[in-house]
């Protein structure tokens, strides 16, 4: 074990996990709000709208990440004519990719909501609108917080995979410093135990959330 | 057939060489995920019986295992796997390693997979476990039936049932996973889609060819598995989980 090596390139791989943190907030950012999107979808009692939204949901969630990732490299240039940047191309993919699972929580939160409620929100003279903002979502948001921040972890971990197309995030950034100083027990070693302790936080803030979640009800 | 810049040539995907290519890639990624699944309903069964064991240190053995592999990337385990631990064995094992194993990137791949699923089908397995009432173990304990009998006739044909749903969605996130160790150069799908786009510039053709595949694959394991959980229904069976 020689732990200089770490000490040396800190500042360096560290500059990689500004990187990694900013892909996953936008990534979770865009896939929450392409997420709703599909949800409402999902949920929709027009077939116009019901049936793209479960096929896209499907198609994605049945997918390897990566494979999306080199899918829409290889695809960007046909539509736009020029090649996307790594970054863009990046955060595209992973919310695209992100918003079909953001989309089955969000479905799953709003229809643990029996319809009963539902149906005496209406009959007491509240709009559909008024019911969603007063009575379902309020609950639904409270019962999708774990399995939303779970995937957020699940998120950070996935921008890793940003390493396939050269994007300098945390674990591309370890991987070149052990191409230069072949120490790769100590630098995957580090680099487990960074992911590991920023995962684990969001995993235990899921866990309380699930615990408070229960105390309440 | 022409599409804004872009002239599509799906013949790719057939002509030689690269028909072959794919057809070895879609094997490789067969037989892959299906090796690492082996080793991660063993280790994940063994371990999620850990967890529920009396002792608390083997329980916190079990607990452990499950937190470090479900909270650092895959890609990070499977870097590890490949360019770590090779270095972490004796010399003379190291030698023989690089002397004999040619395709080392293939079986770091299925170890990393292997141990990577066993952590989450350990959380499977002991979800399932609990979701088995109390009052299943009392009434068979009441009836005269040993521990290992009440496993045996009560537990498991029930708990195998249960998990049968959450087991067949493991082995496709197991499946879909494979396509990572494309990063450590083993030739599955992905990866020979990626390749025939070096020669060919068709990447678009083939990345289409290779997602048809996994949707393909993921969609018959999920009709023959829902067959054969109606074949193994049993009639009243309701568990709602908690």
């Amino acid at each position: 074990m020689d732990l200089s090596v770490i000490v040396n390139n800190l500042s360096f791989m560290f500059g990689g996990l500004v990187l990694t943190f900013q892909l996953a907030l936008i990534t979770m950012a865009g896939g929450l709000l392409l997420g709703v999107v599909l949800a409402m979808g999902r949920l929709s009692y027009r077939r116009w709208l019901y049936y793209p939204a479960t096929v896209y949901v499907h198609f994605f969630r049945g997918l390897p990440l990566i494979l999306v990732i080199f899918w829409l490299y290889f695809l960007s240039p046909v539509i736009t004519g020029r090649s996307l940047n790594e970054f863009s191309a990046a955060v595209v993919s992973f919310i695209v990719f992100e918003a079909a699972y953001f989309a089955e929580i969000i479905r799953a939160g709003i229809q643990s909501i029996p319809r009963g409620q539902i149906l005496a929100a209406r009959s007491s003279g509240l709009t559909a609108l008024d019911t969603a903002r007063y009575v379902t979502l309020p609950q639904a948001l409270r019962n999708m917080m774990p399995a939303l921040v779970t995937q957020a972890v699940v998120i950070f971990q996935d921008t890793s995979l940003a390493y396939v197309i050269g994007l300098r995030e945390f674990l591309r950034r370890v991987n070149l410093v052990d191409a230069r100083e072949a120490r790769s027990i100590e630098l995957y070693l580090f680099a487990g135990l960074v992911y590991f302790l920023i995962c684990s936080a969001g995993a235990l803030y899921s866990h309380r959330l699930e615990k408070r979640h229960q105390r309440t009800c | 057939m022409g599409f804004l810049n872009y002239t599509f040539d799906w013949s790719v995907l057939w002509r030689h060489p690269y028909g072959t290519m794919l057809v070895k890639g879609i094997w490789t990624t067969i037989h892959l995920s299906l090796l690492a699944w082996v080793i991660a309903v063993i280790l994940g069964i063994a371990i999620g019986i850990c967890r529920v064991l009396p002792p608390h240190w083997v329980r916190f053995l079990g607990g452990t295992y499950v937190q470090v592999f479900r909270n650092t990337p895959f890609l990070v385990q499977l870097f590890f796997w490949y360019f770590a631990a090779p270095l972490m064995l004796p010399q003379t094992a190291q030698k023989w390693l690089y002397d004999n194993v040619p395709d080392y990137s293939y079986w770091a791949g299925v170890a990393a997979l292997g141990t990577y699923t066993a952590s989450r089908v350990a959380e499977q397995f002991r979800s399932g476990l609990s979701a088995i009432s109390l009052d299943h173990y009392h009434a068979a304990y009441s009836t005269g039936l040993t521990t290992l009998q009440t496993y045996r006739y009560v537990i498991a044909p029930y708990a195998f049932r249960i998990i049968i749903p959450p087991f067949t969605t493991e082995f496709l996130t197991c499946f879909k996973n494979s396509a990572l160790t494309m990063t450590i150069g083993v030739m599955e799908v992905t990866h020979t889609a990626y390749y025939i786009d070096s020669f060919t510039w068709h990447g678009l053709e083939t990345t289409t060819a290779a997602s048809v595949t996994y949707l393909l694959i993921s969609g018959c394991v999920v009709l023959l598995m829902s067959f054969v959980e109606k074949r193994l229904h049993i009639p009243g069976m309701i568990i709602r989980k908690s």
